[in-house]
């Protein structure tokens, strides 16, 4: 073997795959993860620890991959993620641990992803739980929102031994991993309701149907209900739309409910009684992780999908992966390429999208090359619907109904980073709800970092 | 296994051909629920998300009313249901409770209300007038239907309303014609209005506020488009309110009517017209619809 080399992971065909919804990487055999453990050289200082959000001890867990004990290697993972079977497959490793692979300085870096997903595909097909605390403390937290934030939040109080109920607004847990990423990058069945289960095997209860500050308010969870804390893990919240004309044209959807459509309600199955549009010729504006499911989703309900994005391929915001793996399928990248108008037909619906071409100038706020117009240059595509994916803005629901919770320009939840403390007593939060629009992995990180706080404050109290 | 809370069905009957109601359990929704707000079902685990107006609510038993016509397959399957059976979920209250909720009570009592529901509308006219009721406060209340035979709550709203008239369009029963020529003969009669709230309808709502703004009175409209998840999520429901694109489950349900875009309103309610009629198909053939027809597929 080549160590400067990754060990090939096996994927579906892509042409067999832009058809159907299995899943798109099948993952490594033990065979296969042994090999690669094999690569890592175990380093004393390692970077792969710093790079990861929720500091799993990377080379610990390798090296029992590397031994054969595979079981061992899902304990040390448990100890820091609840849901790794998720984050092997949709963090973005090359920027987190895998950036950070002294590997990766000459040659490619370890495959952690795939390395965690194996260990945590193992463990499931081999019935291992994360254990529960032995003893119960006996009082009560409440999170709001079953997303990675809420299930890492109340998993980690759950193995300290807290009473935790979780509160979701629809009528399936999971958040934005049912909701939102397609079954063909995560499997809901075989893999998120698993994780789940394990995260209530640790005795966390989920309430499904709670719309907190509708159902019910967090300062009547407090007075009312008897929760000593909250966590608000509420998620991304509302969908932005470009504000241009023809928005409102039968056939322009948000990702969200293109996507929520598909995964949570089924309907890329064609028993489910939710209704698509299935549409012949998609464009997808947008260049993030959203916009690249919700394209490769169109794909495989059968449209020609053009992903349109106002910066070029280097600022796409989407894992490179994503991005990978929905050219191989027969995305196509207009890139340099701004909406300016939608048009339609005589009775409301989608004919087609008025774009103009863009070049990259100066650098912005963001530190990413501003993109301007090029003058002259619009032309129109012909199309039948649009996908807009330019990310959220947060959900006021929670913010203005709870007293005392302070939300910042932006609208988010004010939050620190160590402990998720909010200003209001007892109430901490974390992941989009605090950040806007980020990872599973950032959000795990901050429900994590909540439950510390949690502990520190009843423990003090 | 997630925790599964069932909301069982305390009582179940048809109002009248296609027009059911259901007192359902839902502790959460009826202890914070207001009028103007409504919920979203799903009556099993494969079912669709359907929002649905709150007819009535009882704090005390912890249940709630709701109000549906059969049209498509997902509320035609509801139909069936019985008293003793559960909806898989039932979550709300959804959407901002009716303006005048919250509005100051002596200066409510000196305004001259005037709600004007149509068909199954009625329903969620009715906890308003009720509530307005239980304040002290009587409305005048105009009720539409097409027919006597799909009248609803006429004595439940005869109890609460200030001045009660039924208009069918066909003459059946009450007066003869659309809910617009009711308005316009009190107005004729001498009666004066300072705001409307009309429920119904898309397209009796665009005329409802058609005729109020040439007669000055304000109006209000409850709108109900497609919608996903409720609670701001998927943008499905989004609605042009004078200048600005509103998301009618948070934003509403109710709208300052002459600045909805009904056009477009009623437009964007089609847009899964041929999709819905092949679940209806489904339905309706069972196995034997292949979808290979050629029409529907």
């Amino acid at each position: 073997m080549d160590v400067l080399k990754k060990v090939p992971v096996r994927e579906q065909d892509a042409a067999a795959r832009a058809k159907n919804f299995d899943e798109v990487c099948l993952g490594y055999n033990k065979e296969e993860a042994v090999e690669e453990a094999t690569r890592c050289i175990n380093c004393k200082n390692a970077k792969c620890i710093q790079g990861c959000p929720v500091a799993i001890n990377i080379p610990a867990f390798i090296e029992q991959v590397k031994l054969g004990n595979i079981e061992e290697a899902y304990k040390i993972i448990s100890e820091s993620s609840a849901l790794p079977a998720v984050c092997g497959r949709v963090c973005p490793q090359e920027s987190q641990c895998e950036g950070k692979c002294i590997r990766g300085i000459k040659g490619e870096p370890i495959s952690i992803g795939k390395l965690e997903r194996f260990v945590a595909d193992w463990a499931r097909e081999n019935g291992i739980k994360p254990e529960p605390a032995k003893e119960k403390l006996g009082k009560k937290v409440a999170v709001i929102g079953s997303g990675p934030a809420g299930l890492t939040c109340a998993g980690d109080l759950a193995k300290m031994g807290y009473d935790v109920t979780i509160f979701e607004a629809l009528h399936e847990a999971g958040g934005v991993l049912v909701y939102g990423i397609p079954e063909f990058r995560l499997p809901k069945e075989a893999v998120v309701a698993k994780e789940i289960a394990n995260v209530e095997s640790l005795g966390v209860k989920i309430e499904k149907n709670v719309i907190i500050g509708k159902s019910v308010t967090i300062d009547e969870l407090i007075s009312e209900e008897g929760f000593e804390a909250v966590f608000i893990g509420s998620g991304a919240g509302l969908p932005k739309f470009m504000g241009i004309p023809g928005e409102n044209a039968n056939g322009v959807f948000s990702a969200n409910e293109y996507l929520t459509r598909s995964n949570l309600m089924k309907a890329f199955n064609e028993e489910s009684n939710t209704p698509i549009m299935r549409g012949k010729k998609v464009a997808v504006v947008g260049g993030g992780n959203v916009a690249m499911d919700a394209a490769r989703t169109a794909l495989r309900l059968g449209a020609e999908v053009h992903i349109v994005y106002r910066r070029s391929e280097e600022e796409l915001p989407a894992r490179v992966e994503e991005v990978h793996h929905a050219k191989e399928e027969g995305i196509i990248f207009d890139l340099l390429t701004n909406p300016v108008e939608i048009l339609e037909d005589d009775n409301n619906w989608v004919r087609g999208m008025r774009c103009i071409r863009m070049e990259l100038g100066e650098p912005d706020a963001s530190g990413r090359r501003r993109p301007v117009e090029v003058p002259g240059s619009e032309f129109e595509m012909e199309l039948d619907t649009v996908i807009m994916s330019l990310g959220t803005s947060p959900n006021p629901l929670i913010s203005s109904t709870t007293e005392g919770l302070e939300t910042n320009k932006w609208k988010c939840i004010v939050a620190d980073e160590e402990f998720g403390k909010t200003t209001k007593e007892g109430v901490f939060a974390g992941g989009d709800a605090v950040t806007g629009a980020a990872t599973v992995i950032l959000a795990m990180g901050a429900g994590k970092a909540a439950a510390k706080g949690i502990h520190k404050y009843l423990s003090e109290k | 296994m997630v925790k599964i809370l069932m909301y069982k069905i305390i009582e179940a009957k048809e109002l009248t051909s296609n027009i059911f109601s259901m007192v359902v359990e839902a502790p959460r929704v009826a202890k914070n629920c207001q009028p103007g707000q409504f919920v979203i079902v799903r009556m099993d685990k494969d079912g669709e998300r359907i929002p649905l107006t709150i007819c009535d609510y009882d704090r005390a038993k912890g249940t709630i009313t709701i109000v549906f016509q059969s049209v498509g397959a997902e509320t035609t399957r509801m139909a069936a249901l019985k008293a003793g059976d559960e909806f898989h979920d039932f979550v709300g209250p959804l959407g901002c409770a009716s303006e005048m909720i919250s509005e100051d009570k002596a200066e409510l009592a000196k305004k001259k209300i005037l709600f004007v529901a149509g068909g199954v509308g009625t329903a969620p006219v009715y906890p308003q007038v009720k509530w307005l009721h239980e304040n002290g406060i009587g409305a005048d209340v105009i009720v539409g239907a097409k027919t006597k035979d799909l009248l609803i709550l006429e004595k439940e709203m005869e109890a609460v309303a200030g001045n009660l008239y039924v208009t069918t369009d066909d003459g059946s029963y009450g007066r003869k014609g659309m809910v617009t020529q009711t308005i316009q003969d009190l107005v004729d009669e001498g009666k004066k209005y300072d705001l409307c709230i009309a429920i119904g309808p898309m397209i009796m709502m665009k005329f409802v506020c058609k005729l109020t703004k040439e007669l000055g009175i304000h109006t209000i409209v409850s709108l109900n488009p497609i919608m996903v998840d409720g609670t701001g999520m998927c943008g499905a429901c989004r609605v042009t309110v004078g200048d600005k694109v509103k998301f009618a489950c948070v934003d509403g349900p109710e709208f300052d009517g002459h600045l909805v875009n009904f056009d477009e309103a009623m437009k964007r309610q089609q847009i899964y017209k041929t999709e819905e009629g092949r679940a209806m198909l489904r339905l309706q053939e069972g196995d034997t619809h292949h979808g290979g027809c050629g029409q529907c597929n």
